[in-house]
């Protein structure tokens, strides 16, 4: 009888019980993809875009959180300040990096300062001018020095590297330096940190400014006013250039996102980024 | 209508609407960057656009004469290096060597034109900017530089083209020329140039359009600084990399501003297109 249900009233005959199994096995399947996607955009893959000079230290916490998480992917893109807290307030990303201070109208995000870097104006190595004040670096970028003879050095002129229009390196550069002068319209311009550390390693009259983390024995980074650029002359409160590094969401992160940012902000994470050259939060 | 006069017309129909998709993406990049870029042109003053000399987009200056100028002057270059290395490699090509010889040598340099061209900047930025530091002073990254990585660049389309229109010209010139007695120099710069005067000048032009549309390689070696260079040691920024370097961060007027330099760009480019199919087109006369 069980096999002959057919004629019954009431029963549901063999093809509309199979459309009904189907339905019910389509039903599920889509809410647990549904529900498994909603889970992955907030678990299984976080997008960091922004700050060329974050970048580096950003991909050192993706690999390292990666592998405790598997399964987890982190992509980090570059593209600059101005367009990492532009993807983090549309929503292309879910965390922006930026190398300067939000400016008010990029207000309204939430902001989490994940590090400090010092700014290094750097030269050649085989450049004997070894300390420069805050005012002949600013006269050197501006285009009012043209001589390395006039700062102690050769008589040659000086080959000014400054970053684009936007950069959040240059951004705090101007502001921590230039004040309210403005960079030579002269100088050469490149568009991320490891060409302006390029062309300086290459340049012996070239005189440029990168992240004091990314500086390696290519190039000499000067004495600020006789202060050298250094980790520890930086958490002394000494040397002048420092800036945050920041990483922004808009509104609360998911729980993915604010595990990340948890560990980035963990003893583990900072120490990461300290052997690389940063200084960490909790030192300031 | 028999069946084969159906299928026949459908695939015309499948190949039209497959060339209008074509000539529609072409329209819909004109109305998308005109769009985007007239309105901040006519705002701020399409003469104080075009002939400012301040580049400060930050604080609300777009004075583009600099990139302009660039521009006209690293194509002008390239041009100066390109020309005549091209049109000498035609002509050696043509008629001083063997058929052989040229069966070996032309694919070769249309091998050049497939050298993706962050390669040329590389080889730029390691090899020719260096060299022109130690050799004659400046930061090495300059207009110089610029010319003559561009100059390589466009050899193949000059040279390939110019071959083209060389080998178009009815074997009887020549020979009527020889045997006016004219020696092999003679018969190629009197007649065998002037024949294929019009191809020649469309691979020029193409040369330029190639030249002044090249992006990456003229960032990594310009130095892309925005003053008018003095002397060709002097660093240079272009429209293109105007646009490329400061697109990732721009926002507002800013980006639009650099929409504005795509619309100079566009129309320059459109300019030198419409000359080439001019003068290639006399060529078919």
């Amino acid at each position: 009888m069980a096999l002959r249900p057919a004629g019954i009233p009431g029963y549901l005959n063999l093809r509309e019980h199979l459309a009904v199994l189907v339905g019910l096995f389509l039903l599920g399947a889509t809410s647990i993809l549904s529900s498994s996607c909603g889970r992955s955009s907030a678990e299984k893959s976080i997008t960091i875009a922004g700050s060329t000079s974050v970048q580096p230290f950003a991909d050192r916490w993706a690999e390292v959180y990666m592998k405790k998480h598997h399964g987890l992917s982190i992509n980090v893109q570059g593209g600059g300040s101005s367009a990492g807290i532009q993807a983090a307030k549309s929503g292309a990303a879910h965390i922006g990096m930026s190398s300067r201070d939000l400016r008010p109208e990029e207000k309204g995000l939430l902001e989490v300062i994940v590090a400090w870097d010092g700014l290094a104006i750097i030269v050649h190595p085989t450049n004997p001018v070894d300390e420069l004040s805050i005012v002949q670096i600013q006269n050197i970028f501006a285009g009012n020095i043209r001589s390395w003879a006039l700062v102690g050095g050769p008589d040659k002129e000086i080959h000014v590297v400054t970053r684009e229009e936007g950069s959040g390196t240059r951004g705090a550069f101007l502001e921590m330096v230039m004040g309210r002068m403005r960079i030579s319209k002269r100088a050469i311009v490149q568009d991320s940190n490891g060409t302006v550390r390029e062309i300086v390693a290459n340049d012996p009259f070239s005189i440029g400014y990168i992240s004091l983390g990314l500086v390696n024995e290519r190039v000499k980074a000067v004495r600020l006013d006789g202060v050298e650029a250094s980790v520890e002359n930086i958490e002394d409160k000494k040397y002048r250039l420092v800036r945050p590094f920041l990483f922004v969401t808009s509104g609360p992160p998911g729980p993915g996102v604010r595990d990340f940012l948890n560990f980035v902000l963990s003893r583990e994470g900072q120490e990461l980024i300290e052997e690389e050259g940063l200084i960490p939060v909790y030192k300031e | 209508m028999t069946s084969l006069e159906r299928k026949e017309s459908l695939i015309r129909i499948t190949l039209l609407l497959v060339a209008f998709s074509a000539v529609s993406v072409l329209v819909m990049i004109t109305f998308f960057i005109f769009g985007e870029g007239t309105p901040i042109m006519l705002r701020y003053g399409l003469k104080k656009f075009l002939f400012n000399l301040d580049w400060f987009p930050t604080q609300g200056s777009y004075g583009l004469l600099p990139m302009i100028v660039g521009s006209i002057l690293v194509t002008s270059g390239a041009l100066m290096i390109g020309v005549p290395f091209g049109l000498a490699g035609a002509v050696f090509l043509t008629e001083f060597s063997s058929k052989k010889m040229r069966r070996i040598i032309k694919p070769v340099i249309e091998l050049l034109a497939g050298i993706p061209s962050v390669v040329y900047g590389f080889m730029g930025v390691v090899v020719l900017v260096p060299f022109i530091r130690e050799t004659f002073g400046g930061p090495g990254l300059s207009v110089l530089a610029a010319s003559i990585i561009l100059g390589i660049m466009i050899l193949p389309t000059i040279i390939s083209i110019s071959i083209d229109s060389l080998e178009a010209v009815p074997p009887s010139y020549r020979e009527g020329s020889i045997a006016l007695g004219a020696t092999r120099w003679q018969t190629t710069r009197m007649v065998m140039f002037p024949a294929a005067r019009s191809g020649i000048l469309a691979s020029i032009i193409l040369g330029m359009g190639r030249a002044i549309g090249e992006t990456m390689a003229v960032i990594m070696i310009a130095g892309n600084a925005i003053a008018i260079p003095r002397t060709p040691l002097e660093p240079v920024r272009t429209l293109t990399s105007n646009i490329a370097l400061e697109m990732a961060y721009a926002s507002g007027e800013h980006r639009e501003a650099l929409f504005a330099t795509g619309v100079i760009l566009f129309l320059i480019i459109m300019v030198l297109n419409t000359a080439a199919n001019l003068t290639s087109r006399k060529r078919g006369r």
